[in-house]
């Protein structure tokens, strides 16, 4: 590390072009944090995904509701260690559709087969003493601003009251904290289903789908395969799979939108890349009288090759490091556009990837000058 | 003035000659814009195409009834009792027979395997009747026939047809309880009906064991009767619905993918065109340097310092236009015309085309020009500003 200062001196050699060759390389990495946070977001849901625990809903068609009487049939399934269901709710707030999953719960089941809502003690006797009590995602409340004891009212898209009224009121009575968030996972509100079921107009005994925990992940196929043959030849046949197929194939249904998005950003991601790459190779080469003297000077070609290489490896390390982070501050300022499709953050996994890059860039494009200031002879250099 | 403009044609003149010999630095300015403005007119067609598939069904004498509330077709719904109050109103289109044109339909959904994943998506369903045709007559069979009302057969949107497998004209569709039979594939003047699936109104309500519908479409007598329409269903008692003309509907349903789009493409665009405007300093400062002394000797006998700065302007902005002409054009021939097909507001597939429009492109053709007109004024002014005594001794 003792030539650290030497590689800065002559990094800053000339000052304006390698501030923006610098700058390109922030530029390029910024456009990569974003575009791999957009394509986490399709593919998301996935990591988040239980390995013990399935979905069962109607075979059908997402919309295709299931009656609650499954719910004991389907826990009555070998293999199977507690089952829990939710619906889809929608409604707008505010004049807009709700940007946040919505979903009639009953709160001890479903907190029960989703350990990673983690909720405290107070909120959970609260949510279970207040029939019109809602609990959400900390995120989300602190977007809208909800508080414990504020009421929202959600308009009803699908289900209106039995008195015809669309307005449902909640009262916020706490908090979760999503430990698996890895995209919007928090962004919900969780209100309770015997409120729901009791005051809808239609539909009664009706619920969206099954969350299926299994006693062994290995044999989740079977027990979801026993699960729908149950149901097979009834009205409403089942189709159970892991919450993981679920996510992936709900992903797929946007597919086309995340590919194009990912293969025209990955294409300008590399022509910039190369375009940086070639004004920093050029730079190299013209301080090939320098790499001379310091050879003059008694430094190894090892040392040189090291010198140069460094150099390199510090500019594209630093642009990348700069651009991941002005990337982080662009989604956290953007999150209110944004986190309606998932788009919340930049996980740790695309900061390593993008570094990763940037240290293949640093050798890529120090390489070649490296080793040709290594062989150089130094009377060649000096009259160069 | 004459010999003002003259000094600047043989400057410029001279400095585009040479770009040959920098071609490697040159090109930094041509590839980095091309690339600005191929993705940005890419992205941004995307939205554009989208739009415009939404919005080829938002006709303005068309109008669309559905339940308070109800964001959706998908998400409304009404009973057969509404329907017929809707029927009744007054300002509706009528036919040769003197019927109102009315279209009450379900959209429903049914899982069918995409043909570019092989995995389940959500296909739109329309349970429709007879005026369903009246109300849209872009609706043209292209092959097969129509369905027979009160069967199982479906016709199958032209979209929809390529979008999912086994939606061939005679295939049999394993659906609910039942086989259906595709007996025909219809064109709808590429409007969003053309992701969709029809079939007879009665028999998608019995296959989904349904009573009512999702909404109530009705031809209008002109645009301006929107009101008389809208003003005796809303205060009817027995009612409780929204009125809004297919061109309201569409452009809400097309809203928030279009901000997604718009947001996206012009976050990139522009984080793109500043880290062109470095690249474009990088090559014009290289440039100028290059050229030091021979803009001091040009200065020594006796050019003035305005013909420089603009000669290195036309140079970057020559570049710039290069480069964006190559993005824009690139842009329109990979992507024009390319289907893409995504989850629409229904929750179900919508296919689009990309739209590579003049507008966008220009649009592009602006971005380049103002990135080399940024990236080329500082080193003008810079070579403008050399000193003359200095630079000549330069290396």
């Amino acid at each position: 590390m003792k030539y650290f200062s030497l590689i800065w001196a002559s990094l800053f050699r000339k000052k304006a072009r390698t501030i923006l060759t610098l700058l390109s390389i922030v530029v390029a990495f910024m456009l990569f944090g974003l575009l791999q946070a957009v394509n986490q977001a399709f593919n998301g849901g996935a990591d988040a995904a239980d390995a013990d625990r399935m979905i069962t809903n109607s075979k059908y068609s997402i919309i295709d509701m299931l009656p609650i009487s499954y719910q004991a049939q389907i826990a009555a399934v070998p293999g199977v260690k507690a089952v829990a269901f939710a619906s889809w709710f929608g409604g707008s707030y505010q004049d807009k559709p709700a940007r946040f999953g919505v979903f009639p719960v009953v709160p001890d089941e479903y907190l029960g087969i989703a350990p990673e809502l983690q909720v405290s003690k107070e909120t959970h006797a609260a949510w279970n003493a207040t029939r019109t009590g809602a609990v959400v995602g900390e995120s989300l409340a602190k977007q809208m601003n909800w508080k414990v004891g504020d009421k929202v009212p959600l308009v009803a898209d699908i289900w209106p009251q039995k008195d015809g009224s669309l307005t449902w009121t909640f009262d916020i009575v706490g908090t979760f904290h999503n430990t698996k968030d890895q995209a919007n996972g928090d962004s919900a509100l969780l209100f309770r289903y015997d409120y729901f079921d009791e005051a809808r107009q239609y539909g009664k005994g009706s619920i969206g789908w099954f969350l299926v925990k299994v006693d062994d992940r290995l044999r989740a196929e079977s027990v979801g395969k026993a699960i729908d043959a149950q149901f097979g030849n009834s009205a409403h046949a089942t189709k159970t799979q892991t919450e993981q197929a679920f996510a992936q194939g709900f992903a797929k249904q946007f597919g086309d939108i995340a590919l194009i998005v990912s293969a025209i950003l990955g294409s300008v991601f590399f022509t910039i890349l190369v375009l940086t790459g070639n004004t920093m190779s050029q730079a190299l080469r013209e301080r090939i009288p320098e790499l001379g003297i310091l050879k003059t000077l008694g430094f190894s070609n090892r040392a040189v090759w090291w010198l140069v290489l460094l150099e390199s490896l510090l500019l594209a390390m630093l642009g990348a490091a700069l651009g991941l982070l002005l990337a982080t501050a662009a989604i956290g300022a953007m999150k209110d556009a944004l986190s309606g499709f998932g788009i919340t953050r930049i996980g740790w996994s695309v900061i390593a990837e993008g570094l990763v890059f940037a240290f293949l860039l640093g050798v890529l494009v120090g390489l070649a000058p490296a080793l040709k200031a290594m062989r150089l002879k130094i009377v060649d250099a000096l009259n160069a | 003035m004459f010999a003002w403009l003259n000094q600047i044609v043989q400057v410029s003149w001279m400095n585009l000659k040479n770009i040959p010999q920098r071609l490697g630095t040159s090109l930094v300015i041509v590839v980095g814009i091309a690339g600005v403005v191929g993705v940005l007119t890419a992205i941004l067609s995307m939205g554009a195409g989208f739009r415009a598939t939404l919005g080829k069904a938002g006709y303005e004498d068309r109008a669309i009834v559905m339940r308070n509330g109800a964001t959706s077709e998908l998400s409304s719904g009404l009973s057969r009792e509404q329907a017929d109050v809707i029927s009744g109103a007054p300002g509706i289109r009528r036919d040769a027979t003197g019927k109102p044109i009315v279209a009450a339909e379900l959209l429903v959904i049914a899982d069918l395997p995409k043909a570019s994943t092989g995995t389940l998506a959500n296909a739109a369903v329309r349970g429709v009747r007879p005026g369903a045709f009246l109300l849209r007559p872009e609706v043209k069979i292209a092959q097969g026939r129509l369905f027979t009302f009160g069967t199982r057969e479906v016709i199958v949107g032209k979209q929809a047809a390529t979008q999912f497998d086994g939606l061939k004209l005679g295939s049999r569709i394993a659906f609910r309880d039942s086989d259906w039979t595709v007996v025909g594939i219809f064109e709808a003047g590429g409007s969003v009906n053309e992701s969709e699936l029809w079939a007879d109104a009665e028999v998608v309500q019995s296959a989904y064991r349904r009573n009512g519908f999702q909404s109530v479409s009705v031809a209008l007598e002109n645009a301006s009767a929107l009101t008389t329409f809208k003003d005796a269903l809303t205060t009817d008692p027995r009612l409780q619905v929204k009125v809004s003309t297919m061109k309201q509907y569409f452009a809400t349903q097309s809203e928030m993918i279009s901000k997604l789009i718009n947001v996206l493409g012009y976050t990139v665009g522009l984080i793109m065109a500043i880290g062109a405007v470095f690249g474009a300093l990088n090559t014009m400062y290289a440039a100028i340097s290059t050229r030091s002394r021979e803009i001091a000797t040009l200065r020594a006998i006796g050019f003035g310092a305005m013909p420089v700065v603009i000669s290195v302007l036309l140079e970057a902005l020559l570049l710039a236009l290069i480069g964006g002409a190559i993005g824009a054009v690139l842009a329109y021939l990979l992507f024009n015309g390319y289907t893409a097909a995504t989850l629409g507001s229904n929750f179900s597939q919508v296919a689009f085309d990309f739209r590579v429009t003049p507008a966008l492109m220009g649009q592009g053709m602006m971005l380049a020009l103002a990135i080399g007109l940024i990236g080329g004024f500082l080193p003008a002014w810079h070579a403008a500003r050399l000193p003359v005594a200095t630079a000549l001794r330069a290396e």
